[in-house]
């Protein structure tokens, strides 16, 4: 379970950590958005180039990135596939009654290859930065606005700060489970499709039963503690731009500048 | 069925990341006998005892079972047979509960190890019956039940495999003192059929009750191998370094010297207490 990087959060001091959650969500978002208008070599060089940057900023071994595009390379694939074989255009490389390839063809997936990993490397430094309340808070004060539509904003955030504290928790239970089942000769890993359908049940009733009991007990403890509404809390932390996040911003505007020239000589 | 570690490492995680949870143990656990693990907590304890029915793989090293030798290359199909041969009961195993009835739940052991429908049946009731739930309640959910039965009902779902070795991952946390005292009856009636028991457990009157051999955990290794009255008979400045406690009586016998009293032997059971206490006072008289 261990090695699932994608939305985990690591600990860590590094300039990148420090920063307000909101800002690195923006950035995020911003980074993501600029990507899409990437169309030649030289706007995802300059995209790579920022990226890299980033990634030398958080202080974390390379290792950790790949761990996280790992699990994805399957659905990078089957895209890259999917872009080879059906992409119309000039000059035809290669064809096979209606399959073909084109270079038009080769250029576009090796461009989805690099745009995919950039965007899931983006995101993955966001949350490999941020503990996953800060991201919940941050939504709720981004999302502030909501509140004068009625929207609930500050329960939707709460009840994503506590969905996203359980999921360690549950895989923590769920392999619990597991092993007690496994010792009881169940095999969660051999047999038929219905075998393995059936094997999810002693997996399953446990779990949830626990997950409703847990979830009992904490808003016993909330009401205990005198919670009554998420509105009129007042916070932990509060948050606070710092020069970090100004210079972070300007850093990106810069991008933002470079990126632009770049893509309207078409380099 | 006696249950040999041979320089057993276990890590989690890999290269830089990884961390040393068992550090070289090598040990013998003996057949027909209780023997109880204690340390503090992280010391290792549940990660050792996962390694009896290859629910981990030691990184290096052997565990021999028997005739079943655990090494990190064993197969995930090779398991199972380990599995029939230990049973093995978890902290809390009452979160483990799915079936519909309480018989159920029993069987679901039995019936994943091939035994036919009636047999498995003959088992589960004689494993409820051995745990002590009246069997007006066998066929009731068991998330009807009460903390300490649904307790029962999950020990009796290991016990019907009739495995020869069981383990005990701190079978008394949360249970009664009544509960407390029947764990205790089941274990020494588990002995008595031959059956080798490992237990984890906190509590040191405990281990002195039942316990044949101890196993000290420390830090990732075993620091102590010896039969509970040696082990209890070791300096207190020991006890305190591993942070661990002396049985009641013997905490008490501490309290008394502290006192003036003066004992020959440390008690170490409330009847070696009252014993003591006794000669003493006739002595002075």
């Amino acid at each position: 379970m261990n090695s699932i990087v994608i939305g985990r959060y690591i600990p860590g001091n590094s300039w990148i950590h420090r920063l307000d959650p909101r800002t690195k969500i923006i950035l995020t978002f911003v980074y993501i958005m600029i990507l899409l208008f990437a169309n030649s070599w030289g706007t995802y060089l300059v995209a790579t180039i920022f990226l890299a940057g980033v990634i030398y900023l958080t202080k974390q071994p390379l290792n950790l990135y790949w761990q996280g595009i790992k699990p994805i390379l399957w659905l990078i694939l089957f895209t890259v596939i999917l872009q080879i074989f059906f992409t119309d255009g000039q000059p035809v490389l290669w064809q096979w009654r209606f399959i073909k390839v084109t270079l038009p063809g080769l250029i576009n997936a090796i461009y989805v290859v690099i745009r995919f990993v950039l965007i899931i490397l983006m995101s993955t430094i966001m949350t490999l930065t941020t503990p996953p309340t800060s991201i919940a808070s941050a939504l709720e004060s981004l999302l502030g606005p909501l509140k004068k539509l009625k929207v609930p904003v500050a329960e939707l955030a709460l009840m994503l700060s506590i969905a996203l504290r359980f999921v360690p928790l549950l895989m923590d239970e769920t392999q619990k489970i597991m092993n007690a089942q496994k010792s009881r000769g169940m095999s969660f890993s051999t047999g038929g499709p219905i075998k393995r359908a059936k094997a999810v049940v002693p997996l399953l009733v446990p779990l949830f039963v626990g997950a409703l009991q847990r979830a009992l007990d904490l808003a016993n403890a909330m009401e205990v503690r005198g919670f009554k509404d998420a509105d009129h809390r007042t916070r932990y932390r509060i948050l606070a731009y710092h020069r970090a996040d100004y210079i972070s911003g300007l850093m990106m505007v810069l991008f933002i500048i470079v990126f632009s020239l770049i893509n309207l000589k078409g380099w | 069925m006696a249950i040999t570690f041979e320089q057993v490492n276990f890590s989690y995680g890999q290269g830089s990341l990884s961390q040393p949870i068992l550090k070289d143990i090598s040990t013998t656990i003996p057949s027909g006998k209780i023997t109880a693990i204690i340390g503090q907590t992280g010391s290792g304890k549940s990660t050792l005892v996962q390694h009896i029915n290859g629910l981990l793989k030691p990184t290096n090293g052997k565990v021999i079972i028997n005739d079943f030798e655990l090494t990190s290359q064993t197969k995930e199909k090779q398991l199972v047979a380990l599995r029939a041969q230990v049973g093995m009961v978890f902290q809390f195993p009452e979160s483990q509960l799915f079936a519909n009835t309480v018989l159920e739940d029993v069987m679901y052991g039995s019936l994943n190890f091939g035994q036919d429908h009636l047999a498995a049946k003959e088992a589960a009731q004689a494993a409820l019956t051995m745990v002590g739930l009246p069997s007006q309640h066998w066929d009731k959910s068991p998330f009807a039940l009460s903390g300490g039965q649904m307790r029962r009902v999950a020990i009796a779902g290991t016990l019907a495999l009739n495995p020869p070795i069981i383990v005990l991952d701190e079978p008394a946390a949360g249970l009664d003192p009544l509960g407390q005292a029947e764990l205790v009856k089941l274990m020494l009636n588990l002995k008595k059929q031959d059956k080798t028991v490992v237990l984890i457990s906190h509590q040191m009157d405990q281990v002195m009750t039942v316990a044949d051999w101890t196993l000290v955990m420390h830090q990732g290794q075993v620091i102590a191998a010896e039969t509970p009255t040696t082990l209890f008979n070791r300096p207190l400045s020991w006890f305190k370094k591993v942070h661990l406690d002396l049985p009641t009586a013997g905490q008490f016998a501490q309290q008394l010297m502290a006192q003036g009293w003066q004992f020959k032997e440390r008690p170490l059971t409330l009847e070696q207490l009252a014993q003591a206490i006794n000669q003493e006072v006739t002595i002075h008289e």
